[in-house]
């Protein structure tokens, strides 16, 4: 049986992971290769690096940074932030990323998302949809959160879908930092919709909400950052209760 | 020494990665003289069937590749290429296994992504692995099941995790992307 994901997430500014991590037995918690060495031994089953510097002038490191993480781990891992085209893709996934994440930019040109498909496959393909409930409707938005579209959620990740999206990565930022759970509701709506994975993320404070995720959602993965950095939630523990509660899990 | 066949898919790189965290040396290289003197030969790889199909054609590799007598290991669209025919855009593949490729059926989410386990399993490539292990997998068309099946996994239907016929073997799943078991496999096909 296919099991559901969970994905550590880690936000990297000038090769270095912040959020703030507080790990006990991390030498350097916050060297981006050595966390991400942790989080698989503890079991998690994919990563996501979103690097949230992303200039242009760091290019080379961000390529180093991405060969030195495919080197020393072994599951997959996705690789976001900053990227505006084919070629920023190209570069990550040469440099060993499974997956390449989009966000703004494949608002601005959508047409990135069928490029990418094409030339890599949708498989490596991941469209974050930052997403935030505005009057009675769950609306896009880009730029870190800052920024409305006129797109709302359900249409664009059948859109992202219907060019070529391998996955969705779906951020309530309603929920995102509260601590007080997944955004159930959206999250459901756009699994139900469409025929791609759907990775729940924002608003994880305990081991309860994933087994709410999943149980009320179709989504096959969960993804939280801040919980596992500070070991409120351990991976291991989270994972030996979800496969307690009947909930299918590596 | 063991070489990993060049052509234009993806993830190439990971199964180097891999044979680095296992201490083992190997050559990235479409040179079949190469190709029949290594120890083992790995045919990975992440990608479309039509355009490896005609890569491999293209720079004579076909019948380097089905006349291999050492080792050899296709991964994920590898095992595909193996096979007799793909679905994907009406493919003619290297027919080393009589196995047809076809897509799932989206009766569920396609592609087939994540971690999932296998049983049936019979070949010394799963020595210490059980069939609550899981594995990672990432593909939208399958093998069908034939006698040369050494591994079912289920996932919408039931369908060939890997095979194996003299000297090739195949796996569907990500043997480099798979932790501790993919390692574990990957070092019994080293030891053959």
């Amino acid at each position: 049986m296919l099991k559901k994901r969970i994905i550590p997430c880690l936000d990297i500014k000038d090769g270095r992971t912040v959020k703030g991590v507080n790990f006990v037995d991390l030498r350097d918690a916050g060297d981006p290769v050595a966390l991400a060495k942790t989080y698989v031994e503890q079991g998690a089953d994919e990563l996501v690096f979103l690097d949230i510097t992303a200039t242009l002038e760091n290019r080379n490191a961000r390529k180093g940074m991405i060969e030195k993480i495919a080197a020393a781990i072994n599951i997959p891992f996705t690789v976001g932030g900053g990227v505006r085209s084919v070629e920023d893709a190209r570069m990550m996934i040469q440099a060993g990323a499974d997956k390449v994440s989009v966000n703004s930019a494949a608002v601005k040109q959508p047409e990135l998302i069928a490029e990418m498909a094409q030339e890599f496959g949708s498989q490596c393909v991941v469209v974050a949809v930052d997403t935030k409930l505005t009057g009675d409707n769950w609306m896009v938005y880009v730029n870190g959160g800052r920024n409305a579209t006129p797109h709302k959620t359900l249409d664009w990740c059948k859109k992202v879908e219907q060019l070529g999206a391998g996955e969705i990565l779906l951020t309530s930022m309603n929920n995102d930092g509260t601590k007080k759970g997944f955004a159930i509701d959206i999250t459901q709506a756009i699994a139900a919709a469409v025929n791609i994975p759907v990775i729940a993320s924002g608003g994880a404070g305990n081991k309860e909400h994933f087994k709410e995720i999943f149980t009320h959602s179709q989504a096959t993965g969960g993804l939280a950052a801040s919980i596992f950095h500070f070991g409120e939630v351990s991976i291991i523990d989270l994972k030996h209760y979800l496969k307690e509660k009947g909930i299918p899990i590596r | 020494m063991i070489a990993i066949v060049k052509y234009n898919a993806g993830n190439i790189g990971s199964v180097k990665n891999a044979l680095h965290r296992l201490n083992c040396s190997c050559v990235i290289t479409d040179d079949p003289k190469e190709l029949q003197a290594a120890d083992k030969v790995i045919f990975p790889g992440v990608g479309e069937a039509q355009s490896a199909m005609e890569y491999l054609k293209k720079h004579q590799l076909v019948d380097t590749i089905k006349g291999l007598t050492n080792p050899v290991l296709g991964i994920c669209l590898g095992l595909q290429l193996m096979c007799s025919h793909s679905e994907e855009n009406d493919t003619e593949c290297l027919g080393i296994f009589k196995n047809r490729i076809r897509l799932f059926p989206s009766t569920d989410i396609v592609p087939h992504m994540g971690w999932n386990n296998f049983d049936s399993l019979r070949s010394q490539l799963f020595r210490g692995v059980k069939t609550k292990d899981d594995v990672y997998f990432v593909h939208s068309y399958y093998a069908e099941r034939s006698q040369y099946t050494i591994a079912t996994a289920n996932y919408i239907l039931p369908f060939s995790a890997a095979l194996q016929r003299d000297n090739f073997y195949a796996v569907q799943f990500h043997p480099e992307k798979s932790a501790g078991i993919g390692g574990q496999i990957l070092t019994n096909f080293l030891s053959l």
